[in-house]
């Protein structure tokens, strides 16, 4: 009789990594481990952490744990759970749009810029409709950049324009008008309720009405943003997280040779 | 004084003092414009109030009325006064009249200025009244229970629906919350009206309307009895509209507004002269009040960067301060404010933003400092983020601030889930109880990096200040002292709501609030 318990070998560990069947790793290959809190409207106790297991396994998760909970008000019980995920994904199969241009330095593009298209690219951004966020387009055009990557203010090879936070998308298309803009650069952070689908929507049916959506690079950039969504919206690209001035300046100095060349 | 950072007195007295100059000459400014919005705040203040079948609210309705008959520059109250005297009707029922076009104010007999100041005096006087004892009843709540200890712990609801932000907030409450902060509707700021009744449709906000301030009052009084303290109520005295929220708030109990004297041109662009004069009503009302005013400093430093801009924060939190104090505003109301927005991968970070803190602690003793939380550099990664916010509540304890606006781990995620803010007040108490009185404990090295810091900020805010001094406030607006932003004199939102004031003009509540009537 031997104890499973000093049987440090387990021969069950399964070290499969099969790219067709892919599952959340904690700490062995498959287990499949996921954290994850929440919230549920119940009373604090013991029926509050059988449903929260119930609902656990009906997320399609296996041997619910919760390993704290807690009372946030009368009726509202907060956990921190754990399970096992029973279902896999395919990796292979797995088709990302992505914006395609190789990303340069500051250097290279403003390089890339005098040599192929030969004049100063002309860029406005702003943060359009009732949004009053300006992290988000600061981080691309403001001078200084964000975490390391300076802004395309700073570069040699762009005019850039910031028009700040609660822009009209009537001004922001007038002032493109009046500057000869190359480039539309949109940014949206407060994305409640999905007000910036119909605001970007809203931006391009201008530009169309105006006979300049063909004239323009359109972009349009933000934490809930990506290149997809921005396709299906009419833009030519969008950004998402983690995008830097030097991703928006590469793909901007490619764009423009693309189209002239 | 004593100065853990060794601070040089003579060089806060200097840079008050430009500031305290600063501040003269843009009230010597102020005194002779009027707005839109000062007159509709007066309207409100006489007691006008709801809205006319096209839903746009009487204290509009009678200031446009008198605005395109071309005389507003006499103000309001001499008109309302004076259909007083002809009509024996109430101001609110002088209102209706002028939104049904039964009237027009300024085509019947004009009564002579004393016989008017006189008839308006007794609504003025009831209307002082009842702002008093909002305020006497704060403080007697306070003293008959009890009230958070500093720093207050400050959160926000946000979910548009007034309803379901009373949810948040008292669950809030429960959890050891001091202050609960509403945030308004994307776009208010930008409205020349404040909307009226109770709401439950807004993005990323509720709207600041009366009847919401009631509701959300009368649940925080109701769980502030149940737990044997006073819970503080925030909102948003900025935007076109800043002294009309100002007298809603101190109608209805409001306890902390935000209330920044430049917030609104550098970040709303929002005309500077328009800012300039409302603010000054605001604050009179703000003071009058007993409202503690938070300052917006910490957004100079998400736009710019907070290691190299940390002086415009000192500089402008003097500017703040002098302007306040002009406004009748005591010390012990000012929540002046600052951020601990460094990039977390700035070396010694922490000890530069632990001399910013310690540097306004010293300059502002008696300030309620209004502390902000790291947002700039949050990610989405929330575990980090936890840790992040722990190094700010352990700032804010070791130089004792204010108010304690908590950061959230999901900062740059979502508005918080009640999990979010139950996590952020838990992280909070934990630092302040368990590091309680560090600060006593602590000194600084003599000429060490915390030291050595805070001179370099004081000289530069000096500077600084001694800058905007010779140019004065407007031009250095223009030029962009500030957060990184230049905006023009006559640019902006809202310029054609000012107005020169005639001779004859006069604002009943300006005197009543700073003059005897304070205690």
């Amino acid at each position: 009789m031997s104890g499973g318990l000093y049987n440090t070998h387990n021969q069950n560990i399964d070290k499969t990594l099969d790219m067709k069947k892919i599952k959340p790793y904690g700490d062995t290959m498959n287990d499949g481990k996921i954290q994850m809190s929440f919230t549920l409207p119940v009373p604090y106790g013991e029926e509050a952490v059988e449903a929260a297991k119930q609902l656990i396994k009906k997320m399609g998760l296996e041997n619910p744990q919760i390993v704290y909970y807690k009372e946030l008000n009368k009726g509202f019980t907060f956990f921190n759970a754990y399970g096992d995920c029973t279902h896999t994904v395919d990796f292979t199969s797995i088709k990302v749009p992505k914006v395609e241009s190789n990303v340069m330095s500051m250097e290279d593009t403003d390089k890339y810029i005098k040599e192929k298209i030969g004049r100063k690219v002309i860029v406005i951004g702003a943060s359009t409709g009732t949004d009053a966020h300006t992290v988000g387009i600061d981080a691309i055009m403001n001078m200084k950049g964000f975490a390391g990557h300076y802004g395309l203010e700073r570069y040699e090879m762009f005019e850039a324009y910031n028009l700040g936070s609660q822009v009209s998308n009537e001004d922001f298309v007038a002032k493109a008008i009046e500057l000869n803009a190359d480039v539309l650069l949109v940014s949206q952070t407060v994305t409640q309720k999905n007000i910036h689908i119909a605001n970007l929507t809203n931006l391009v049916e201008i530009l169309e009405a105006e006979g300049l959506r063909e004239k323009v690079i359109l972009i349009c950039g933000g934490a809930r943003i990506n290149h997809e969504l921005a396709k299906e919206l009419g833009y030519d690209a969008g950004f998402g997280s983690n995008s830097f001035a030097d991703n928006v300046a590469s793909y901007i100095a490619n764009e423009m040779y693309n189209r002239i060349k | 004084m004593n100065s853990k950072l060794g601070l040089d007195w003579k060089k806060v007295e200097e840079a008050r003092n430009y500031a305290k100059n600063i501040a003269i000459d843009v009230q010597n400014f102020v005194e002779k414009y009027s707005t839109v919005s000062v007159e509709r705040t007066i309207c409100r203040l006489l007691g006008i109030d709801g809205v006319n079948p096209d839903e746009i609210p009487l204290p509009n309705v009678v200031v446009e009325h008198i605005k395109e008959n071309k005389v507003l520059n006499n103000g309001v109250a001499y008109f309302i006064g004076n259909a007083m005297i002809e009509y024996k009707l109430s101001p609110q029922e002088i209102a209706e009249k002028v939104s049904a076009q039964e009237i027009n104010l300024t085509k019947i007999k004009m009564n002579s200025y004393e016989d008017v100041v006189a008839v308006i005096k007794p609504i003025v006087e009831e209307s002082v009244l009842k702002i008093k004892k909002n305020r006497k009843y704060r403080e007697d709540f306070i003293e008959n229970y009890s009230e958070g200890e500093k720093p207050y712990l400050y959160v926000i609801v946000a979910t548009g629906n007034i309803y379901e932000d009373v949810t948040q907030a008292v669950a809030a409450a429960k959890q050891g919350a001091d202050v609960i902060a509403v945030i308004r509707t994307t776009g208010q700021s930008l409205l020349d009206y404040v909307p009226y009744g109770a709401t439950t449709e807004g993005f990323g906000g509720t709207y600041a309307t009366q009847e919401n301030f009631r509701i959300m009052r009368k649940a925080l009084d109701e769980v502030g009895e149940e737990l044997g303290r006073y819970i503080r109520l925030c909102n948003y005295c900025s935007g076109l509209c800043m002294p009309e929220i100002a007298a809603m708030g101190a109608f209805e109990r409001l306890d902390v507004m935000l209330n920044d004297a430049l917030y609104g041109i550098l970040f709303r662009d929002i005309n500077m002269q328009r800012t300039i004069i409302d603010q000054y009503f605001s604050r009179v009302i703000n003071g009058f009040a007993g409202v503690i005013i938070n300052t917006g400093e910490d957004n100079y430093l998400t736009t710019a960067d907070a290691f190299e801009q940390a002086h415009t924060v000192l500089a402008s939190d003097l500017i703040n301060e002098q302007l306040a104090l002009i406004a009748g505003i005591p010390e012990e109301q000012m929540g002046l404010g600052h951020a601990f927005e460094m990039d977390p991968e700035l070396k010694n970070g922490f000890l530069y933003e632990l001399a910013q803190a310690q540097m306004l602690r010293e300059i502002f003793p008696k300030a309620p400092l209004k502390y902000m939380p790291p947002t700039k550099f949050m990610t989405g990664n929330i575990f980090r983020g936890h840790v992040q916010d722990a190094l700010f509540n352990q700032i804010a304890i070791m130089t004792n601030q204010g108010i304690q606006l908590l950061g959230m781990m999901t900062e740059a995620i979502h508005t918080p889930f009640m999990s979010d803010r139950y996590l952020s007040i838990e992280n909070a108490r934990y630092i302040f109880n368990n590091m309680k009185d560090i600060s006593s404990e602590i000194e600084f090295k003599e000429d060490g990096i915390i030291q050595q810091r805070a001179k370099t900020v004081l000289s530069e805010a000096n500077e600084l200040l001694k800058k905007v001094n010779e140019e004065g406030l407007f031009k250095s607006l223009e030029k962009g002292v500030f957060a990184d932003v230049k905006r023009p004199f006559n640019g902006g939102k809202g310029l054609n709501g000012v107005f020169e004031k005639s001779e004859k003009y006069f604002n009943p509540f300006i005197e009543s609030m700073l003059g005897d009537d304070r205690k």
